[in-house]
């Protein structure tokens, strides 16, 4: 017998249209990417989440793509509020106005016909 | 229960060599590893007999230590096939001089070998090839531009973190084709200034083409023994007087503080178990992929402070005529960069010692540091190097 894992888990909820993270509420350690423990303590109490969608852009690049394969686009990393990190896209900002430190919220779209979050400048948050 | 400082001095490397370094067109990665391995058993004044010891790996084979094997046609006793990126064959030293401490193994080839510029598997292909075969990964969707990105947002903390300049990155690029300019194996060669490096190319911010290694073929390999067995070969012996591995991430979403790889960890084991301090070391090879890692390795070896491996390199220090003479064969930004560069540290550290340099040698050196790095950022291992001077 065995549980379906839980990259499909997320990814099913993903198509579905809801993001989640996961908790481990012995540790109080919130988890992203999936995993089946939490790295580090191996708790295995890890159930999911709505995040708050609140982060801090920690680092970025401005990646040179041709102008006929699309032009420049943005890769980030966002710490999120609930503290694991991780990568996405700026959007709606001009690529060289993307500033470490800056405050971004979380919003469901789509990259390539793929599922993705991506992150809008935050106003007063 | 014996500990890490008993394989000080145990093992030496006692034959390298390099093949196809550059553009080595009509060969295969097998064709180089081998015509390289060949070269570093003569080197070593051995034969193929003598090789009783593999350690060996490749991208684009996961069973690749067999292949090998059939090839040279040996029944080897010890195999060692980690492949943790470019550190890989600085990482392979340390289960390669436990093995041969241990009696289970007299003499192990480390080899390589890549021809991802010339190849028909070449450096394109391998990237699509391992798309395929990737699970899913959370990241893949954002087309961060691997692994050039990683070291880019590295790079970018580092700036904003410590006041680290583009100039700062710039001048590790110079260096090092200060030194390719000596060194007649180089691919890179001419003049390059710092505002050359920033005008260049522009290819993932803060980075240009100039602070990202070159793309070329290549391969390497070398010969370990026992100390003992060492003095009697053809060579000086280079002695292993420390060895450090670490890995704590695989994405680089998951390296905690992007100021701080584990080179720290690496190189404090590998300094434990020499007994010796960063100001005993006098030549340093550090796998430079992009400009920004020889900056964060020299931090997290604990050559400079936290923060100040920027303004460090920055004063002519590591260039030719410098008091810390790094990546001395040209590197991996302007010597050669066959995919895992990590062999190559080995290897230029083991000719510095032996005073083999030529025109790029760095003086008389008794104690040298080579150090591997993998992935993106991901594993890090630390070998420190020297003549019976340093034992």
């Amino acid at each position: 017998m065995s549980e379906i894992g839980k990259e499909k888990e997320f990814r099913e909820a993903m198509a579905a249209g809801k993001w989640r993270i996961q908790k481990s509420p012995s540790t109080d350690a919130y988890v992203y990417y999936p995993r089946e423990i939490a790295p580090g303590t191996g708790a295995d109490d890890l159930e999911w989440v709505e995040p708050s969608g609140l982060g801090t852009i920690y680092t970025y690049t401005v990646v040179n793509r041709r102008a006929e394969q699309g032009g420049p686009y943005n890769v980030i990393m966002v710490d999120l509020d609930e503290g694991p990190r991780m990568m996405s896209r700026l959007e709606g900002v001009e690529n060289d106005a993307i500033e470490i430190g800056a405050r971004v919220k979380a919003r469901l779209s789509e990259i390539g016909g793929q599922p993705a979050v991506v992150f809008d400048l935050a106003t007063g948050a | 229960m014996a500990k890490p400082s008993d394989l000080r001095g145990k093992a030496a490397v006692v034959g390298v060599a390099t093949y196809g370094s550059g553009e080595a067109p009509g060969n295969t990665e097998m064709d180089l590893a081998i015509k390289a391995s060949k070269l570093a058993i003569e080197d070593a004044g051995l034969t193929l007999a003598d090789i009783d010891g593999i350690a060996t790996c490749s991208t684009s084979n996961a069973m690749w230590p067999l292949s090998v094997i059939e090839h040279l046609g040996i029944k080897p006793s010890f195999i060692e096939g980690t492949c943790i990126g470019g550190s890989s064959f600085v990482e392979h030293m340390l289960p390669a001089a436990m093995a041969l401490e241990y009696g289970i193994c007299n003499a192990v080839l480390v080899c390589y070998g890549s021809v991802q510029r010339t190849g028909e598997m070449d450096r394109k292909a391998m990237a699509k090839a391992r798309a395929t075969m990737a699970a899913y990964d959370y990241e893949t969707v954002y087309s961060p531009p691997m692994p050039v990105g990683a070291y880019a947002m590295a790079a970018q903390r580092h700036m904003h973190q410590y006041g680290t300049t583009r100039e700062n990155l710039a001048e590790v690029a110079v260096a090092a084709r200060k030194w390719a300019n000596l060194n007649p194996e180089a691919f890179m060669q001419g003049d390059l200034s710092v505002q050359d490096v920033l005008d260049a190319r522009p290819v993932s911010s803060p980075f240009t083409v100039r602070d990202c290694c070159l793309v070329t073929d290549g391969g390497g390999a070398f010969v370990m023994t026992r100390a003992d067995r060492a003095k009697d070969l053809k060579k000086k012996p280079v002695y292993m007087l420390g060895a450090g591995t670490a890995a704590w991430h695989q994405k680089i979403t998951n390296l905690p503080d992007l100021t701080v790889t584990c080179a720290s960890q690496s190189g404090k084991e590998a300094f434990a178990m020499a007994g010796m301090t960063p100001a005993e070391v006098q030549h340093l090879m550090l796998y430079d992929a992009f400009t920004i890692n020889p900056v964060l390795f020299l931090e997290d070896l604990g050559f400079c402070p936290k923060g100040e491996g920027g303004r460090f390199v920055s004063d002519g220090r590591i260039a030719p005529g410098g008091s810390l003479p790094l990546n001395t064969n040209g590197g991996g930004l302007s010597c050669v960069h066959p995919g895992m560069y990590g062999v190559y540290t080995v290897i230029e550290s083991v000719q510095q010692l032996r005073g083999e340099g030529g025109a790029r040698q760095a003086g008389q050196i008794d104690v040298s540091l080579a150090h591997g790095n993998g992935g993106v950022l991901s594993s890090q291992c630390t070998a420190i190097l020297g003549t019976d001077a340093a034992l």
